[in-house]
């Protein structure tokens, strides 16, 4: 680790250089004369805001676009990058943020696709279990993708790419899943290969660990190389400026409310497994105040997409009494009919399940407003209400549209969370729950989404975060629960924990769980 | 009762053919509607080189260029230029048939000498099973072979593997460098060249001459036979007994005067079609794992 820093002095010759990278789509630059080097055994960091350019550089270095102008150099020697086979022949890997697999087939098969033809798939098998176990990420070969989590998704994602042994490897947001510990772990991994004479380039918004992980760090601000700094020594803030081109305000936890009444309360829920990958839910209960942001934190596939469907009405459980909003038991009550009784929700998967992308904004406004009033007139479409509301939506959460009533599809992802976000918040919704709200958004989109859920808050709502981001929980929520294997742990003062508590109950230390047990408050049923 | 099963079993060949691949076509997520048209050309080419030059063999070639080549056109205009899949596959059946008519005007009313039989030594002479496996022309024993071979590809070579992840996600595929449009494209003319197979079959075999439409709606029992076998291939031979023995129960019912109409029978391989579907979708599980998620779906590259 400490020869990185210097890296540039025992290694004259870049293994990776691009001079001068321009890319445009139509009138948009998104890439603008952007120079870039990359040394063997270095870890360094690519920076920017969600469409800053740092996905269209990673494509371009990896194959997938190619650039108007400028030249790439591997070793010193120029080279044109027609496509990612020849990227990894070179030696160049990629961990995608979205991830590139085939639902429909196994593990092996997924990572077979990407590996040189002639290797069996019992042989390969193998080595994915080999190499899982070495990482500490443990994921089974014979496993549909359909039935991984997000999470454990992104773990085949990052053994295929390790097992094609590259000089250089991509992450683009590779952390974003995972536990603080895992993180470590990777950490661990990544830096075992700069050791090894490989160099990492890594994208993501957390600035913390580009501090602890990388050594030098490249910024782009809108298509722009804004500058190549040394990462170490400088402050979360000093880089995010950089990134955003102007002063961050931080985000601080408010006060929790005294003595407010309970608006939402989930008591002893239970869910039977849909299948064998699924979770089962066992025993849940869940009370929020008003006023009162509830982090339910835990590791990707741990039960957050079963307790996320008990709570919006996706899944229904057969016995009343489970789940009350303001006392009224809404137990066996859809999702509109919960929305009508002053819920909102915010699923995690931005595309397809909060917004569909091949609608406009007005249409996606519609989806879950349909059974309030504004956009629906005598069961005729209102369109001008519809649009109205979308703009309305857009102008006060900072949603920026590349035209009037877009695509859903042509904002960026950012932009369409703050959409989504908005178009609940805007209701004003007594209970708000909400799962991954910053999950691949840049870090002044997630400062805006986390104000906003705070002063919905502040206007006596109750808001359930579910979030793998312990620094998110640790930020905004009150009071927080670990969600491990289908069962909560008892709910504790944000201000009683430590990261570390929390993250060892993340991995499923349960020795730690008195010290969680600190209000009088104690969520019950989480024994186990 | 054996000649019965017979009729039956050659029925059921062309529908082999022709669902075979589809189902390759589909497995890379196209679909094309355009299998009757495709069978349509494929047996007026058969019969027209077989009626010029008088091999029935050079007919069944014949068939295969000529679907292929028809599938070429939907490549074309489906994946060439993106159109809708939908329409440009009705709109080949329709110019299938057309076209297939007007090639085959002057062979109306003529009459080939159709494919032999070749009987497999020993196996042909066993009991009852010796002459209604062993002894059939080589198409018929050309399809079998076609539809294991495909099961083989499907599941065993990397090939294979390529050609279902472009159908179950082909973003996905693209990010990992595999040129799908390539892979749709010999998918695609994989489909056709098996369905001018299944439709050189009805002249060359079934029955000797060339009349306009003769295909009576083969190519859209193929179709529902594809999604019947839920895009595997092992079932396709299943239901193509299946609905080829419903073919000829409408034939013998009509000649043996049964109270059932025709038209209930005609009916039957679509309902069977569509309870599967239904069946299909309530296992989700299942849905997941076969069938082609991109199916339908355009697929535009960005360079």
């Amino acid at each position: 680790m400490s020869q990185k820093s210097n890296a540039r002095g025992s290694h004259p010759q870049p293994l990776f250089e691009a001079v001068g990278i321009t890319k445009q789509f139509g009138d948009f630059t998104a890439n603008d004369d952007v120079s870039f080097r990359i040394y063997p055994e270095e870890i360094h960091a690519l920076l920017g805001e969600n469409g800053a350019g740092k996905s269209t550089f990673v494509k371009i270095a990896y194959g997938l676009l190619q650039p108007d102008k400028g030249s790439l150099f591997w070793n010193g020697e120029l080279v044109s990058i027609r496509g990612p086979k020849q990227a990894r022949q070179l030696g160049i890997g990629m961990v995608f943020q979205h991830f590139s697999l085939f639902d429909a087939l196994t593990v092996a098969e997924n990572i077979q696709l990407a590996m040189p033809a002639g290797e069996s798939i019992t042989s390969l098998s193998s080595r994915i279990s080999s190499i899982s176990r070495d990482y500490g990420i443990e994921v089974d070969p014979a496993a549909r993708i359909y039935n991984l989590s997000v999470g454990q998704q992104q773990r085949v994602e990052i053994i295929r790419c390790l097992l094609q042994e590259p000089k250089l490897l991509i992450m683009d947001e590779p952390t974003s899943v995972l536990t603080p510990q895992e993180t470590e772990q990777l950490f661990s991994v990544l830096r075992r290969f700069a050791e090894n004479g490989l160099a990492v380039l890594f994208i993501s918004h957390k600035l913390d660990e580009i501090r602890a992980l990388t050594s030098r760090a490249t910024v782009l601000r809108r298509g722009k190389n804004v500058g190549s700094v040394t990462t170490k020594g400088r402050s979360n803030r000093e880089l995010a400026e950089m990134m955003i081109g102007a002063k961050v305000k931080d985000v601080a936890r408010q006060q929790a409310p005294a003595d407010a009444k309970v608006l939402f309360e989930v008591k002893g829920l239970n869910r039977a497994k849909a299948n064998a990958f699924a979770v089962a839910l066992r025993n849940i209960s869940i009370t929020a105040h008003a006023g009162e942001i509830f982090g339910i934190a835990g590791i990707a596939g741990n039960g957050q997409d079963e307790l996320m469907a008990a709570l919006t009405g996706e899944w229904r459980t057969e016995k009343p009494g489970v789940i009350k909003l303001d006392g009224t038991d809404i137990s066996i009550s859809g999702p509109a009919e919960r929305r009508v009784a002053g819920m909102g929700f915010i699923p995690e998967e931005r595309n397809g399940h909060a917004a569909v992308p091949s609608m406009s904004l007005a249409d996606n406004a519609l989806l879950t407003n349909h059974s309030l009033a504004g956009v629906v007139r005598g069961g005729v479409l209102d369109l001008v209400g519809m649009r109205a509301k979308a703009a309305a939506i857009a102008a006060n959460f900072d949603v920026r549209l590349p035209e009037p009533n877009p695509l859903a599809s042509s904002l960026s992802g950012g932009n369409l969370q703050k959409f989504v976000v908005g178009r609940e918040i805007i209701k004003v919704p007594r209970v708000l729950i909400v799962s991954q709200p910053t999950w691949g958004v840049d870090v002044g989109a997630a400062v805006f989404i986390r104000k906003a859920m705070q002063e919905l808050a502040a206007k006596g709502s109750a808001v359930v975060m579910i979030s793998q981001d312990l620094e998110e929980i640790f930020a905004i929520a009150h009071r927080i629960v670990v969600l491990h294997n289908g069962v909560l742990s008892p709910a504790g003062s944000a201000t009683d924990l430590t990261a570390e508590k929390v993250g060892l109950l993340m991995g499923g230390d349960t020795a730690h769980t008195s010290d969680l047990a600190g209000g009088s408050d104690v969520a019950p049923g989480a024994s186990a | 009762m054996e000649a019965l099963m017979l009729t039956v079993l050659l029925t059921s060949v062309p529908l082999i053919f022709a669902a075979t691949g589809e189902l390759v076509a589909e497995r890379s997520g196209v679909l094309n509607l355009g299998v009757e048209g495709m069978m349509l050309m494929g047996a007026v080419s058969a019969f027209a080189a077989t009626a010029i030059v008088g091999n029935p063999y050079l007919g069944v070639l014949a068939g295969a260029v000529a679907g292929a080549m028809t599938a070429l056109v939907f490549s074309l205009f489906a994946l060439g230029l993106a159109t809708n899949q939908v329409a440009t596959g009705l709109a080949l059946t329709i110019f299938g048939t057309g076209l297939s008519g007007l090639v085959g005007a002057p062979f109306v009313g003529g009459t080939i000498e159709g494919l032999p039989n070749l009987a497999i030594p020993l196996l042909a002479d066993l009991p009852v099973i010796g002459n209604l496996l062993f002894n059939h022309d080589f198409m018929a024993y050309l399809s079998i072979g076609f539809l294991l071979a495909v099961g083989w590809f499907l599941r065993r070579t990397r090939a294979g593997l390529v050609l279902r992840a472009v159908g179950n996600s082909h973003d996905s595929a693209h990010a990992l460098g595999y040129p799908v449009l390539l892979v749709r494209f010999c998918a695609v003319s994989f489909g056709g060249m098996m369905a001018g197979l299944g439709g050189a079959y009805l002249p060359l075999v079934l029955t000797p001459h060339w009349s306009e439409g003769m295909t009576a709606g083969r190519g859209w029992i193929a179709l529902a036979l594809v999604v019947f076998a839920s895009w595997i291939p092992s079932r396709i031979l299943v239901g193509a007994l299946l609905f080829g023995g419903i073919t000829i129960m409408q034939l013998a019912g009509q000649a043996r005067g049964w109270v059932v109409p025709s038209q209930m029978l005609s009916m039957l391989p679509y309902i069977a079609t569509i309870i599967v579907l239904v069946v299909i979708a309530r296992n989700r599980e299942f849905a997941l794992a076969n069938s082609p998620a991109c199916l339908g779906r355009l697929f535009i590259g960005s360079k």
